[in-house]
């Protein structure tokens, strides 16, 4: 199956009744796929005028109760940066899907690891976060793209799955897992009409300062808790690393074929995959920084995740960085050659 | 002849920006004396002329107008 | 005595934050005595804007949803699909509706969401201080067009009302006035049909009402009202531009 239909049929399957979105190359193949399951299921396809109104239509549908979601790429999801910080503010669930491309600016549509910054730190303004998933095989996007939508209603947050092109083109069997099974709690915020009920409201606006800061407290307790409950990362031949390369999404997929490369000649070379980038799997980087000897950050930007691969490990083992933004995709046997030229110069 | 007309002014509510005198027929309303809490001097009914027409209720922006006929 | 006029029972028994003699208050008091008459409680929510009347549902007793300066009509259209047999309608200043938020405005109309608006044309941009608004009038000093709007500067007053009458998914587009009893009643009357529009399923739903801001246009009360009359609706012709309720179906 394709990337993006296997999204797609993972949001449909996950319960996903109204998608809205605007075209923008390399992710059309989303909306297309939504428009025609979306009328089988009686779901509602909407084509906005604008990514704006498609985040502010994914906003209504999410206060009304309903599981929703959009899908952009890179400048798209610019514009959705207003909505996503109303969205998180409101506390109110959705999925969102950036196929990140080759920027800044129009740039290209390549893919790209370009837009982590904005994905991990919110994007729009204000203080908040939302959890952020990496996928980096079409099976995986699919079961994250399911689990998206429980860990939305689950915390009341936005989620967004970060990809790019090639894990939206790439062709590869999967299963279609059932639905998981998980209790999500009574939606007692939407807005359905005030029958026989005290009217609700949903809104931002808190004036008082005090106040503000308590919801934002309140905010920072459930992404606390977020933090402590979602980090999802995973190990390749960690074990006796003694250089541990660091990458995500398709860049992981790279370095995992590089990591094979380096051990058939007999180098301990060893690969963490974070899933989630937002909770960031510190906790299990940190303890491969007691075992490794050096870390490789790799990514297809000009070094985004670095930052918080250098928080976690907290100088306490040197990281070296290997980039290629701008949508050039390398091919393993470069990553190779980079973990070679670090080998013989850290003398490991 | 006219009905017969009363009208009661919630002046908590009322900001005094005296349209409620501006549209009525009769001049039964006028401004209190008093000042109300916002520190504004309400509307309050002024004589017994009132007719019960509303239309000092319908412009109203306080909704602070009641309006009883009989 | 038979009570003839008591407050409506939707609009929350508080003080609201409007100044003296503005005219949300009044739209607020017309739009929860609808939501009274017609029974509309349990099936209404309303989506106001940014702008003065961000505050609605501390008034509103009905269900309410924030949005976005100028993104109404999107939400809106949002809950719409999501809720079809629900009344949704966004609440929105000039401002909101015919700057920031044309395109999400023109594109629901366009799309024949069914969706009322309220837009409350006051000329300026009230909350933050009485700048310039796409409506204001020619002539008119606002903060930021302090020798006044001139066209060859700041263009022309936007009569968004009327563009959007010629969209063919818009059934329903009217603009009415606060300046008096009498239109303060048709605007009422035009409300309720927008919302019966609505429940038609016929299509798109507008009603603009012209409404005084006399805080910036720093006259009276009085005087705001006499200028709303004499002077905005010459610039801004009430009335309905279109009915496609009282065409024969083909
Ligand atoms: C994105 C964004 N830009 C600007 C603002 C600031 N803002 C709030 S209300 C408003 C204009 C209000 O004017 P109008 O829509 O005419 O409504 P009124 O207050 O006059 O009723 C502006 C510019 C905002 N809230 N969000
Ligand atoms: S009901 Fe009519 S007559 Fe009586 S006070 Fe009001 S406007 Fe005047
Ligand atoms: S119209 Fe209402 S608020 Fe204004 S003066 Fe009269 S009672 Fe007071
Ligand atoms: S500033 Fe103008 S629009 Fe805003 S509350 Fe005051 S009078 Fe009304």
């Amino acid at each position: 199956m394709k990337g993006t239909d296997a999204l797609g049929e993972a949001a449909i399957r996950a319960g996903c009744t109204c998608y809205f979105g605007y075209p923008i190359t390399p992710q059309n193949e989303v909306p297309e796929y939504m428009s025609r399951r979306m009328e089988e299921v009686g779901g509602v396809f909407l084509q906005g005028e604008s990514e704006i109104a498609s985040i502010n239509m994914v906003l209504g549908a999410a206060a009304s109760g309903k599981r929703a979601m959009t899908s952009s790429s890179s400048p798209g999801i610019s514009l959705k940066q207003e909505g996503l910080s109303f969205m998180a503010a409101l506390e109110l669930p959705a999925v969102i899907v950036n196929i990140n491309r080759g920027g800044p600016g129009l740039g290209n549509i390549a893919p790209s690891q370009g837009d982590y910054y904005q994905a991990t730190r919110g994007g729009g303004h204000g203080d908040y976060r939302m959890p952020v998933y990496a996928p980096a095989s079409v099976q995986e996007l699919y079961d994250i793209t399911m689990k998206s939508f429980d860990v939305a209603d689950l915390y009341r947050t936005p989620v967004m799955i970060l990809g790019d092109g090639m894990m939206g083109q790439i062709v590869e069997p999967i299963s279609l897992n059932e639905r998981p099974e998980v209790e999500i709690p009574p939606k007692d915020y939407i807005l359905d009409g005030a029958q026989d009920r005290p009217s609700r409201i949903v809104k931002s606006l808190i004036l008082d300062p005090a106040e503000m800061e308590e919801h934002n407290w309140k905010l920072k307790r459930k992404y606390d808790l977020m933090a402590h409950e979602l980090p999802q990362w995973e190990e390749f031949m960690t074990d006796d690393a003694k250089l541990t390369i660091i990458a995500y999404g398709t860049a992981a997929r790279i370095a995992k074929g590089a990591v094979k490369r380096a051990r058939s000649e007999g180098l301990k070379v060893g690969l963490l995959r974070p899933i989630t980038l937002w909770p960031f799997p510190e906790e299990a980087i940190r303890s491969l920084a007691k075992k490794t000897k050096l870390f490789l950050v790799f990514e297809m930007s000009t070094g985004q995740m670095l930052d918080d691969v250098r928080l976690a490990i907290e100088g306490r083992v040197p990281c070296e960085f290997y980039g290629r933004p701008g949508g050039v995709v390398p091919i393993p046997q470069e990553i190779a050659r980079i973990i070679e030229r670090y080998w013989l110069q850290k003398e490991l | 002849m006219a009905a017969k007309g009363k009208i009661t002014i919630n002046q908590g509510l009322c900001k005094a920006c005296e349209l409620c005198l501006t549209v009525c027929p009769d001049e039964a309303i006028r401004l209190s004396e008093n000042l109300n809490e916002k520190g504004y001097h309400p509307a309050e009914p002024a004589k017994d002329s009132c007719r019960g027409c509303a239309l000092c209720a319908v412009m109203c922006p306080e909704a602070a107008i009641e309006v009883y006929r009989g | 005595m038979k009570a003839i006029y008591t407050r409506p029972k939707s609009l929350k028994p508080v003080s609201n934050h409007y100044c003296p003699g503005c005219g949300h208050s009044i739209i607020h008091r017309l739009v929860c005595e609808l939501v009274d008459e017609m029974d509309m409680r349990g099936r209404i929510i309303c989506i106001p804007p940014a702008g003065c009347a961000v505050l609605a549902y501390n008034y509103f007793d009905f269900d309410v949803c924030e949005s976005a300066h100028g993104r109404g009509c999107a939400v809106a259209t949002g809950f719409k699909r999501a809720q079809p047999d629900r009344i949704i309608f966004t609440y929105q200043g000039d401002g909101d509706m015919a700057a920031i938020g044309t395109a999400e405005t023109l594109h629901a109309a366009n799309r024949g969401e069914k969706i009322t608006s309220i837009f409350v044309n006051n000329a300026v941009y009230g909350m933050t201080g009485g700048q310039m608004a796409p409506t204001t009038m020619i002539g008119q000093k606002t903060t930021t067009s302090p020798y006044g709007r001139r066209t060859e500067v700041e263009g022309y007053p936007l009569k968004i009302t009327e563009l959007i009458a010629t969209l063919p998914g818009a059934a329903y587009v009217t603009r009415t006035s606060l300046a008096t009893p009498a239109k303060i009643r048709e605007t009422k009357k035009a409300i309720k049909k927008a919302f019966e529009v609505q429940m038609a399923g016929t299509g798109y739903s507008l009603v603009e009402v012209l409404s005084p801001c006399p805080t910036n246009w720093k006259v009276s009360p009085r005087e705001a009202f006499v200028y709303l009359e004499e002077t905005m609706e010459k610039e801004y012709p009430i009335g309905v531009m279109k009915d496609n309720t009282t065409k024969k179906d083909k």
